[in-house]
């Protein structure tokens, strides 16, 4: 008996002490000062704009830094009936390509320019997978200026990446394809007809303007994340690449069958030069280059057919391949320039290399074989160390400049930081879950800001509120000045954040811009005073010139228009003062509305499909009589004789006896 | 009798005084409302008026008082010529140096200084109370004129008016003439004559 009381005793404790073992939560991470380091008083600023890519959504994102709040979203490549882009008359060219006019892409990555090496916030380069394109937003006005799509590439993901002083952003394929004349080949014809390319798009020092300055030709592969040098290696680009086992179907299995892929090291200086030279081809073919024009206030498209192209025949010292362990999602370069981080997705290890060693393997002609025709390095010559057991699944690495590296951790769900030099690993955090890419503000950079840290997450599961079965991605912020990683808030993003950069508030703040200057507006269509306000018919076409002015349309009153016409509504916001936009939209219009910033011109096509009356209005709340700014377009049948009319007040149509 | 040492050179400092009228604004007006975090402002110059008047006669409309621009103001043209003459006027009595007409100088000062004040007060108290009777927002039995001197509350605008650069070295000039009378005057009781 005494027996069996003793058994029961062991076995009810064991259970209790069993429960009474929890595993760490959230809330033993967390320490008490994190509230106040990402608390943000009302009436102060963020330290940091946080640009973060949409992913699935198609634009930017930006946050503030430490507090995570949304400040805006950038329309770039998917329309956006919020503001009009997309929508408008004067944007609808931005999202122009080959194929025509598409709505929607896929927006992975961003770099901001940069001037010898560092920040310094002119423009953001955002890239769009499907549709392979390149976008520049103009980080004074927050909009965005420029769109270049690019010939011989699939799946533009290793994308954009910049030269320490902007000369070039530079955008890898995703898909080898065939290219060239002959593009109807067998898809089992990949190891012989499809090829990779990555374009060099020369960025203008003053306006920004790009232009495909060469594309280099590689053999099939895919290609993935890449990183421009710096000091000592800037003259070099570093692809990470993967399937070059070259399959073309099940990669799952096919394309993780080699132990090692390669980073591919181009020398884009000497391929520069070349081209000076006069070698490569031109080659025929067509892609877009859409641009807006902040004066004209108008989107233009262009189709460009010409691009100069570098082969294999041409580049006999200019592309290396370095081994790099199991299908590398990641290249990332330190600070200093000289140790290039090869991310091995499937790998459980870290190599890192020495551009130092790298040169000099070079000269020595330390190869290992060839790819293709291309000299592969022997690892050992080119390896700095292998940071080792570092975690599951390393995909990406920033640096805090202080000499330490931050590497996601995809499998096990955390953010390593090691020693570059030593190779030692110094913390680990946990993520909440599974994190993709991290961000450390200029982290990718000369000059990193070792303050804050963000791991934007693929899985999100109980981080908030549930929300049906589509979630929002989660982030996290850590405070990286110590010497371990402290956790300090849980955001949600919106869209699906690839990557982000970050910047000082102060580089960028103070530039941008408050309104437009009215004076300065050369729009075709632009009113100059609302005593210029008009509608003018010409054919089946009108042109209403309406101003916008606290609280009124003007015209107001428009009559004479007909079933079947093409009416434009061009809207000119006369205010000149901080924050007073206006909208425009009419009824039943197959389209969106027109957000209007003082001193700008916007317009908004409307083609009556029946006879009636048509109230119109501003749709953005600017004024205390905001709900009296409305109006009338009467439309009468085709054929009708209702004469075309319009006024406002006193000379509004049939108010005066004529 | 003849001006004092002191006297004279005080002719020399108004007229420099008055002078500064055309290299800094005369009168400074502040609004504040809880919109305007920078606030708006506006500065009354000798023969121009600067500022956010742009923006405050697109708010002025709501309540229908009148736009303000500088075209409108004669005054701009009188105040100059005025203040050219008194500033001769004054190297005129420095020239005769006989105390009598420095006492008649600075009556003329006193007069053109009560005249300006009334007229600034007339236009602020025209531009506060004759009002659009088809304006928007109305409110009964309210008035907008802005203070002469000083703060006062109007529907959600504060507004502050005090003299400017200008302004003060006109003031200053002002007391700095009447102070000299009275020394003169002083003095004159001492000379043997």
């Amino acid at each position: 008996m005494n027996k069996l009381l003793k058994y029961a005793l062991l076995v009810f404790s064991t259970f209790t002490i069993l429960h009474s073992c929890k595993m760490k939560t959230t809330e033993s991470v967390v320490t008490g000062t994190a509230a106040t380091k990402a608390y943000v008083a009302p009436g102060e600023y963020d330290e940091f704009y946080n640009f973060v890519s949409g992913g699935f959504n198609g634009n930017v994102s930006v946050y503030g830094l430490p507090s995570g709040r949304l400040l805006k979203m950038i329309p770039v490549f998917s329309v956006f009936p919020e503001n009009g882009y997309g929508y408008s008359e004067e944007t609808k060219a931005m999202l122009n390509t080959t194929a025509g006019q598409v709505p929607w892409d896929d927006q992975h990555h961003l770099s901001i320019s940069m001037t010898d090496g560092e920040q310094d916030g002119r423009w953001l380069f955002a890239n769009a997978n499907n549709t392979p394109r390149v976008a520049r937003i103009d980080l004074t006005t927050f909009k965005t200026a420029e769109i270049l799509q690019l010939p011989n590439s699939a799946g533009n993901h290793s994308s954009p990446y910049l030269t320490e002083n902007t000369e070039y952003v530079i955008a890898g394929t995703r898909f080898a394809v065939p290219i060239g004349e002959q593009q109807d080949v067998p898809i089992s014809s990949f190891k012989e007809n499809f090829k990779s390319t990555i374009s060099f798009i020369s960025v203008d020092k003053d306006h920004g303007s790009m232009n495909i300055a060469f594309q280099i030709i590689l053999p099939g592969m895919d290609l993935d994340l890449s990183r421009g040098g710096k000091g000592p290696s800037k003259d070099w680009f570093f692809f990470s690449t993967y399937n070059t086992e070259q399959a073309n179907t099940l990669l799952e299995v096919n394309a993780s069958e080699k132990d090692k892929d390669f980073i591919v090291a181009i020398n884009w200086k000497k391929a520069e030069e070349y081209v000076k030279s006069g070698k490569g081809k031109k080659m025929k073919v067509e892609y877009a280059h859409n641009t807006f024009d902040e004066e004209t206030q108008q989107a233009y498209s262009k189709i460009e057919n010409e691009v100069t192209v570098l082969t294999l025949e041409d580049y006999k010292d200019m592309v290396y391949m370095i081994p790099c362990a199991k299908s590398p999602h990641g290249c990332d370069v330190n600070p200093t320039g000289e140790y290039i981080v090869g991310s091995g997705k499937l790998a459980a290890l870290i190599p890192v290399f020495s551009f130092d060693k790298l040169t000099k393997a070079i000269a020595a002609k330390d190869f290992e074989g060839d790819y293709h025709g291309i000299p592969v390095m022997k690892y050992e010559s080119v390896l700095h160390g292998e940071v080792q057991k570092p975690g599951l699944g390393p995909l990406h690495t920033e640096f805090d400049g202080n000499g330490n590296a931050y590497t996601s951790m995809f499998l096990s769900s955390e953010v390593v930081k090691w020693n570059v030099e030593s190779l030692e690993v110094l913390d680990r955090a946990p993520t909440f879950y599974s994190i993709g890419h991290l961000c450390i503000p200029g982290g990718d950079t000369k000059k990193p800001w070792g303050k804050y840290l963000i791991a934007y997450n693929k899985i999100t599961k109980d981080r908030y509120l549930p929300t049906g079965p589509e979630l929002a991605q989660s982030a996290q912020l850590y405070d990286i000045s110590g010497d371990k990683m402290e956790l300090i808030l849980d955001f949600p993003t919106v869209g699906e954040p690839h990557y982000a950069q970050g910047i000082m508030a102060s580089v960028i703040k103070d530039k941008s811009v408050k309104f437009y200057d009215i004076a300065k507006n050369k729009h075709k269509y632009v009113t100059m005073g609302e005593k210029n306000a008009r509608v003018v018919r010409t054919g089946n076409r009108v042109d209403v010139y309406m101003t916008a002015i606290r609280s009124h349309l003007a015209p107001d009153n428009i009559e004479g228009v007909y079933v079947g016409d093409e009416v434009y509504f061009h809207v000119t916001n006369l205010e000149q003062d901080w924050d007073i936009p206006h909208g425009f939209a009419i009824k039943n219009n197959p389209n969106a509305e027109l957000l209007i910033m003082p001193g700008e011109t916007t317009t908004l096509k409307f083609v009556p499909q029946k006879a009636g009356m048509y109230p119109f209005y501003c749709t953005d709340f600017c004024s205390a009589l905001h709900q009296e700014m409305q109006g009338y377009l009467r439309v009468s049948p085709k054929g009708s004789n209702v004469p075309l009319r319009f006024g406002i007040g006193e000379s509004a149509p049939g108010v005066a006896v004529k | 009798m003849k001006l004092t040492k002191p006297g004279k050179v005080s002719i020399i400092i108004v007229g420099l005084f008055i002078s500064t009228l055309w290299l800094f604004p005369m009168w400074d007006i502040q609004l504040g409302a809880p919109q305007y975090p920078d606030g708006l402002s506006m500065q009354i110059w000798i023969n121009d008026i600067t500022g956010d008047v742009d923006i405050i006669n697109g708010l002025n409309h709501y309540i229908g008082m009148n736009t303000i621009h500088k075209e409108d103001f004669k005054e701009f043209v009188y105040l100059p010529i005025t203040m050219m003459v008194f500033i001769l006027l004054g190297l005129i009595v420095l020239l005769l140096n006989r105390k009598i007409y420095y006492y008649i100088w600075t009556g003329i000062f006193i007069v053109i200084s009560l005249v300006s004040f009334y007229d600034f007060y007339m236009w602020e108290y025209d531009y506060g109370h004759n009002l659009d009777p088809n304006a928007p927002i109305k409110v009964p039995g309210m008035a907008y004129q802005p203070p002469l001197i000083g703060y006062k509350k109007m529907l959600n605008f504060d507004a502050l008016s005090q003299p400017h650069i200008g302004g003060w070295f006109y003031l200053l000039a002002g007391v700095i003439m009447v102070t000299m009378c009275y020394y003169e005057w002083k003095k004159s009781k001492t000379v043997a004559l």
